[in-house]
Parts: structure tokens; C-alpha cells; sequence
């Protein structure tokens, strides 16, 4: 169970701002790394906005989160602009390097696969973002060489 | 005093390419070389140019480098700023100009006028002092000295100006509504919530020219008589949610926010709000619920936001491309805006062209241009000698245009008539390699994951289409197949809750109504493109 007090001191530094429940969910998930039940029932308890309410903007907007993901988030998109210069083809590749279809997690929990709608960067199509990274002009081969970049990283910090 | 000041773009498509650490490697070298008095680096937002990497410009010499790497850092110091030897190997000659006129059909940059763009990676848009430099927060300073809001208002209804979020409603109007509603309080909203698949024009803004969208808001405060405003910028867009909280805090540090800006009685400020995610966000209503911390979810109209919006005062909601035009606009005067584009869409318009195009990126260019000049001229035509198939212009919403409407020009009612419309400004072009059907299906699977889901029709009609069309992929598409998407379209089409239900069927009558010999022939189990499964699995069989 972890330590749910820091979400209160959350909730205040936003006392001063009007209807201010999407900045406090952005900062409890970045806080804990997902809006899980309990979180958000302490949430609840401490704005006096129904459950049922947060419930439904934590579950409406993409950048949140009601489940664990993985270490990395890969967010691919797959918008026409991104599909005529061969998303698709990139795409498959992450899928078949990683073993996971879209939305679901690696067994060692190092990477989350996702669609992203698009991220306006198409004069450099097909792109994909891991994280707050963006990475533009992918080819098969060059997707796969960037998370195996992060897989490097992520085993020699551990 | 610097004798060199070198400009390197920063904008999201840059950095993707490693800006950031060419800069580093250039102010660290400059340091070494004992250059660090003489040149300074600057960033900048956009330059123009895309898809060639890593963009800097030398000045005074007004030389523009592409694709600079970081071996290359060094080169460019001892060749060029030392012994003045431009680096012919990195150097790029085809350089938008702010001076090329419009009429001028020699030059092909001579086609794009720069008025919304005319600061875009030409100052630094992290400092204020620059933008001040180029005539800004001169109109906010006239129309608060010398103007009262209604002559404001008027000019902007004179200029003809339409929003350029994609309705094009003309803004002056829009903003009369408000102005005659008698409240307390009343907002004004930037909608920065930028999600129209291939469109990056307002990113390109708010990093670019920040300053300019808020002299935009301020004036269209004081033509209404609101004092606050809020700039909703979708959450994945960091950079300019960085930028534009910087460019406030600068306006406010120098009184051009905040109480009885240039000692008048008028009092705006501006505070940001960000998104978290969700296409729908855009609609005006939905923005609005957004920010009172809701599902952003559509809402009911009439009322409309001018009347009852934001915590349900009068309330507008202009798009960042409209709220950069205005302060040019009482500049330079109604007259002035006029001169450009055509009668009915003065102004200019900002393209974002992307797909199968050479050359692609962000375009100004005057109303009226056609789609071939666009194409043709401006994009440098079809890579890898394929032919021109269609272009959708406005996003996955927008309308499809094919070969017959090369020439049309791209004017609203012009655009109108063909079925089709202006939108965000994205102007995506698809070449004869591509499968329709597989095209198609990308557009719906955009709404599937899109739809907000309270209205049946978008939820439930989107996710129909998109299985008929897997199915036809697959090669188990049903002859009744196109008259059911026909049937199902069309009824989304008239009876969808919002815009975004509305529109989402658009493009995929449009591609019925001129490909549909292709979707034919995919039910006869063959894919002129070799895109689908049916081809892979036609070939397994031969």
C-alpha cells in the first residue's frame, strides 16, 4: 500500500486555481504512476467530487492510466500521415521485437505498447514517441534500434 | 556586440533529429575556438524547412545550412566563421524569404507571403525584447491608446477574417456576440488543442512566435471586454506548453499582462490550461468542459460559448493561427488584409503538407492558391516518380480531392462546392502505391480510438465501418458491404451529436464516390496496391 498523504499535498497546491481536477490526477499519476482505486477514492474523499466523476475523466483522457504499465511507454501512430510512409511496416516490427500486440505489456515489464493519435511531427512520418521522446523518420530497423537502446540502458541502471 | 549570430531551429521536428546537442557542440566549440564574444547561437522556432535534418542559419551572410551533424560543428566554425568559406556540402539554397511577392510566379518560394508566420525562426521566441523589436504589442498599444474596443471589433469584421480552427466563421462576428452579452465576467480561450491528423501549424506558432498569440487574446479581451483568457494546449505538446508559460510570465514582468496595460484601464491576464489526451478536446464545448476539469465530453448548442461558455459566461473560442493574424491585422488595417486572398477568403493560410511529397512542411500562402502550385511548385511533386492519387485537405476529417481538382483554387466556397473544405490546413497527399481501402481504414480506426462515445451513432457507426472494412481487407468483404457503409455514413453524417461525429464520415464517401471501383475489387478478392491480406493470401494460393 503505498503512501497515499502526498496526494493531499497535492490537492492544496491547487487551491487557488479553479476546477483544477485534471492538473491533480497529471500530478498524483506522475506521482504514483497510475490512478488506481485507492488513489482515486482518496482523491474523491479529499475534493468532494464524486467517485464516479473522477472515475470518468481518469478513464476518458489517453495520458492517463488505471493500470501498471511498463518501464517504457512506446506510443506508435498509425494516423494516414503516418500510414502512407509505412507505419505499418515499423509497426509490426515493434511488435514482433517486443512479442506484445498493441496495448499490452512485455512479460519483463520493461516496455508498454500503445497507439498515439497524431503528434503533428508528420513532415518527419512515421514517427514514435517512448516516453517524452520523440523519434521521427523510422524505418523497420531503426525503431528496433531504439528500443534496444532503452533495453541497454534500462539493464545497466539496474 | 556580436558579430555572427547563427540560428538554429528548435521545434519538436529539429529536435527529433538532434538539434538540441548540435547546439550544445556549437556553443561548447565557439567556446574553444575563443569565439564566444563574436557569435552567438540562437535558438529559434521553425525555420521552414523539414525533413532535412538539423537547420541553422549564419548571419549577417543569411546562409542556411541542412542536415548538420555533429562532426559537421566544427567544420562550419573553422570554414565558415573563421575563414568565411561557406560549407557547400551542408548549404541549402530553395529558403523561404519574407520579401517574395505573391503575384510573383517566377520564384517558387515567391508563392508563400509570410503574415501569421513572419516571426517563425526569424526571432528568438523566448525573448520578449525581440518581438518588440518587430512591431510587437504595437497593435495592443494602438488599440488601447487610440481605439475603443468597438472600433476593435469592427475592423476585425471588416478585414473579413474567418476562424481558421476549420469552421471559418468570420471572428469579428463571433466576437460581436460576446461583446453584447451584459456579465460579470467573460473569457477568452486560445484552443491550442492541436490533434487533426497531419497538422502541426499551431505547434509551429506557439513555438515559434509566442508573443504574437498573446497580443491576439489581449485584443480580443479588450474587443469584447474580457480580462482573463486561457490558452488550452494539448498535454503532448510540451514544448509549447514551455515556451508559452515563459512568454506570460515575460508580458506580465513588462505590464502587457496583468493590471491597466499602458496606463489604460484595461486589465487582462492569460493562463495556460493543458490537455491530457483526447482528440475530441478540439470541439469548442468540449474544450470548455475540459477546463472545468471534466470528460470533455460535447455539449448541447445553442446556447453557443459567446453566449454561455466557460463556468457558463460568455466565452470565445479562437483557434492560435486567428488569434496570430489579429494584431496585423489593426496594424495594418482591414484594407491591408483584404489585399490578399480572394474576395469571399482574404488572408493567407497556413498548410502543413505531409505524405508522399517531396518536400514537405509548413506553407503560408494567400487564399486562393491552387492545389497543383501547392504540389507541384511548392512540394516539389510526387517522390520516387510515382503519379499523384488524391489529397485529403483538412485532416481525417477533411474532404478527398483527386486529379480533377488539380486546379481548383483553394478558396471556402470554391472548396465547398467540390465538397470539401479548408479545416486545420493539413494538406495530406497519397500516391498511386497506396490501397484505398487500407487508407480508409486508417481514417476510422482514427475515430474509433477518437470517438468520446456519447452519442451512438459515432461510437457504434465508426466501429461498424471499421469492421466491414477489415472484412474487405481480408477478403471476405459481402456485395451488400458498400451499400451498408453508404447507408451507415451517410445517417452519421446528418445525425451525429458534434462535428467530430459529423465530419468523420466525410472522407470515406468521398472515397466512394471516386474509388469505387477499388473497393469493387476488393470484393472480386484483389488489391491493386498489394497492401492487403487478401493479396498476400491470393498469391499464397497462385
Amino acid at each position: 500500500m503505498p503512501d497515499l498523504n502526498k496526494i493531499d499535498k497535492i490537492i492544496k497546491s491547487y487551491e487557488n486555481t479553479r476546477t483544477p481536477l485534471i492538473y491533480i490526477l497529471k500530478d498524483v499519476q506522475k506521482e504514483y504512476g497510475l490512478l488506481s482505486d485507492e488513489i482515486l477514492t482518496r482523491v474523491a474523499k479529499k475534493t468532494a467530487i464524486p467517485l464516479s466523476e473522477i472515475y470518468g475523466v481518469a478513464t476518458f483522457y489517453s495520458l492517463f492510466t488505471t493500470t501498471a504499465k511498463g518501464k517504457h511507454i512506446v506510443r506508435c501512430c498509425n494516423n494516414a500521415p503516418c500510414h502512407v510512409k509505412g507505419s505499418k511496416e515499423v509497426l509490426d516490427h515493434i511488435k514482433s521485437y517486443l512479442g506484445v500486440e498493441t496495448g499490452e505489456t512485455t512479460a519483463d515489464g520493461s516496455f508498454t505498447l500503445e497507439f498515439t493519435s497524431c503528434l503533428g511531427l508528420c513532415a518527419v512520418a512515421p514517427v514514435m514517441m517512448v516516453d517524452n521522446e520523440v523519434y521521427g523518420n523510422l524505418t523497420p530497423e531503426k525503431a528496433v534500434a531504439i528500443l534496444k537502446d532503452y533495453k541497454m540502458k534500462g539493464t545497466s541502471n539496474a | 556586440m556580436h558579430r555572427i549570430h547563427i540560428l538554429i531551429a528548435m521545434d519538436a521536428h529539429t529536435i527529433s533529429q538532434g538539434a538540441r546537442s548540435i547546439k550544445d557542440a556549437m556553443s561548447r566549440e565557439l567556446a574553444l575556438a575563443g569565439l564566444a564574444d563574436e557569435v552567438r547561437v540562437v535558438e529559434t522556432g521553425s525555420l521552414g524547412i523539414y525533413d532535412k535534418g538539423v537547420v541553422l542559419v549564419v548571419f549577417p551572410d543569411g546562409v542556411y545550412y541542412v542536415g548538420v551533424k555533429m562532426e559537421d560543428v566544427s567544420e562550419i566554425i573553422s570554414e565558415h566563421l573563421i575563414k568565411g568559406r561557406i560549407v557547400e556540402r551542408l548549404h541549402y539554397l530553395d529558403i523561404p524569404t519574407e520579401e517574395a511577392t505573391m503575384g510573383d510566379k517566377s520564384a517558387r518560394i515567391g508563392k508563400q507571403v509570410r503574415v501569421v508566420l513572419k516571426n517563425a525562426g526569424v526571432i528568438d521566441p523566448e525573448s520578449i525584447e525581440e518581438y518588440i523589436a518587430h512591431d510587437g504589442y504595437e497593435a495592443l498599444g494602438k488599440a488601447l491608446t487610440e481605439m475603443k474596443p468597438e472600433q476593435v471589433m469592427e475592423e476585425v469584421k471588416a478585414s473579413g477574417m474567418q476562424g481558421r480552427g476549420g469552421a471559418f466563421f468570420p471572428t469579428g462576428v463571433k466576437w460581436g456576440f460576446a461583446a453584447r452579452e451584459k456579465s460579470d465576467e467573460k473569457y477568452i480561450i486560445c484552443n491550442a488543442d492541436e490533434g487533426e491528423p497531419g497538422t502541426f501549424k499551431d505547434r509551429l506558432i506557439l513555438e515559434g512566435d509566442p508573443h504574437a498569440v498573446i497580443e491576439g487574446m489581449a485584443l480580443a479581451g479588450f474587443a469584447v471586454g474580457a480580462h482573463q483568457g486561457y490558452v488550452y494546449i494539448r498535454g503532448e505538446y510540451r514544448m509549447s506548453i514551455n515556451r508559452m508559460q515563459k512568454a506570460i510570465e515575460q508580458a506580465r514582468k513588462h505590464g502587457l499582462l496583468g493590471k491597466n496595460i499602458f496606463g489604460s484601464s484595461f486589465s487582462f491576464d492569460l493562463d495556460i490550461r493543458e490537455g491530457a489526451g483526447a482528440y475530441i478536446c478540439g470541439e469548442e464545448t468540449a474544450l470548455i468542459e475540459s477546463i472545468e476539469g471534466k470528460r470533455g465530453e460535447p455539449r448541447n448548442k445553442p446556447p453557443f460559448p459567446p453566449s454561455v461558455g466557460l463556468w457558463g459566461k460568455p466565452t470565445i473560442v479562437n483557434n492560435v493561427e486567428t488569434l496570430a493574424n489579429v494584431p496585423q491585422i489593426i496594424l495594418k488595417g482591414a484594407k491591408w488584409y483584404r489585399s490578399m486572398g480572394t474576395e469571399n477568403s482574404p488572408g493567407t493560410k497556413v498548410f502543413t503538407m505531409v505524405g508522399n511529397i517531396n518536400n514537405p512542411g509548413l506553407i503560408e500562402v494567400p487564399m486562393g492558391i491552387t492545389l497543383r502550385e501547392i504540389i507541384y511548385d511548392i512540394g516539389h511533386g510526387i517522390p520516387e516518380g510515382k503519379e499523384f492519387l488524391l489529397a485529403q485537405l483538412g485532416g481525417t476529417t477533411g474532404g478527398i480531392l483527386t486529379r480533377e481538382h488539380l486546379d481548383l483554387p483553394l478558396a471556402v466556397d470554391s472548396l465547398r462546392n467540390a465538397g470539401a473544405g479548408m479545416g486545420s490546413g493539413a494538406l495530406l497527399v497519397v500516391d498511386d502505391s497506396q490501397c484505398i481501402v487500407d487508407l480508409v481504414k486508417t481514417f476510422v480506426e482514427f475515430f474509433v480510438h477518437e470517438s468520446c462515445g456519447i452519442c451512438t451513432l459515432c461510437r457504434e457507426g465508426n466501429g461498424r465501418l471499421l469492421e466491414i472494412l477489415e472484412r474487405m481487407s481480408d477478403g471476405k468483404g459481402k456485395q451488400d458491404d458498400l451499400r451498408l457503409m453508404e447507408e451507415l455514413a451517410n445517417a452519421m453524417l446528418r445525425g451525429a451529436f458534434c462535428g467530430l461525429g459529423q465530419a468523420a464520415p466525410i472522407p470515406i464517401l468521398g472515397c466512394l464516390r471516386y474509388f469505387r471501383s477499388e473497393f469493387e475489387q476488393h470484393l472480386q478478392g484483389a488489391c491493386r496496391a498489394g497492401k492487403c491480406e487478401l493479396h498476400a493470401e491470393n498469391e499464397a494460393a497462385a
